[in-house]
């Protein structure tokens, strides 16, 4: 499979609530392995997937939120967060987890994958991926 | 069109399935091809073979595996979701030492890479539910 289509995967739901954002995360690193153009969403309660020291242990549900940081190994550094759905929730990009990458075209510097955006950008990126897989 | 549909949630309780099952259905009425169908979340319950449903109701699962016997469908339960919610078949039951299974007539078990593959190979991925 040579053809490289744009995949963009769309992140709206809280963690723990319901399985979509462990499962959508599954998608995500099997993805990675197939050698497409990745790009992440996260808007509405999605923005909580990624905020960092989360803390599942009186729930006895599974704390996957560590599994965010291996993204950047896994080149899927486009990370995009909607501004207004931050904003609406009283947080700022210093309450989500600092998630990088190392860019092999600049020395390998370690750089920030988080990209935020408002939703008329988000309406664009839908508009120019390929695929688009909403969780 | 090459098509491939993505179904999210499971029978009954949620309109996902029947939407999928319906526009599926419509496309290769219209001479579409459906390249696969990716079952995916509660959606895998979907190919159980194990469910009656009242005798005066649509039968989600059993109408899923009739349209993949008409039309040769692919039918993919995703491997990961499957073993969480017990959906079943041979291999399965070996590898995990169950002493039974219970995936419909049509449907096979198989991994998340098929729902990319079907991504990269249709010309839309139309996703159902979540």
């Amino acid at each position: 499979m040579s053809e490289i289509k744009n995949f963009l995967y769309v992140n709206r739901k809280a963690p723990y609530g319901t399985v979509y954002a462990l499962e959508s995360l599954e998608v995500v690193l099997i993805g990675a392995a197939f050698d497409q153009d990745v790009s992440l969403i996260f808007m509405d309660d999605g923005v909580f997937q990624i905020k960092k020291d989360q803390n599942t242990e009186a729930s006895g549900l599974k704390n996957f939120s560590p599994t965010y940081n291996a993204l950047g190994d896994y080149d899927v550094n486009k990370i995009y967060v909607e501004k207004e759905s931050l904003e609406a929730r009283g947080m700022t990009i210093d309450d989500l987890m600092p998630l990088t990458y190392e860019d092999e075209d600049d020395d390998w510097a370690e750089k920030s994958s988080i990209r935020m955006v408002s939703a008329d950008e988000i309406r664009d990126l839908m508009e120019e991926s390929d695929v688009v897989l909403s969780f | 069109m090459k098509l491939s549909i993505q179904v999210n949630e499971g029978p009954y309780q949620h309109q996902c399935s029947d939407s999928a099952y319906n526009f599926t259905k419509a496309a290769l009425e219209k001479g579409h091809e459906i390249f696969r169908v990716f079952f995916y979340h509660d959606g895998v319950n979907n190919g159980t073979r194990l469910a009656s449903p009242p005798q005066d109701d649509r039968n989600v699962q059993q109408r899923w595996s009739d349209l993949a016997k008409e039309h040769e469908v692919d039918l993919v339960i995703c491997v990961a979701a499957a073993q969480r919610r017990g959906i079943v078949d041979d291999g399965e039951a070996e590898r995990n030492g169950k002493d039974a299974t219970n995936i419909m007539d049509g449907f096979r078990i198989s991994g998340l890479g098929q729902l990319i593959e079907a991504g990269i190979q249709s010309d839309r991925l139309v996703v159902f539910g979540g």
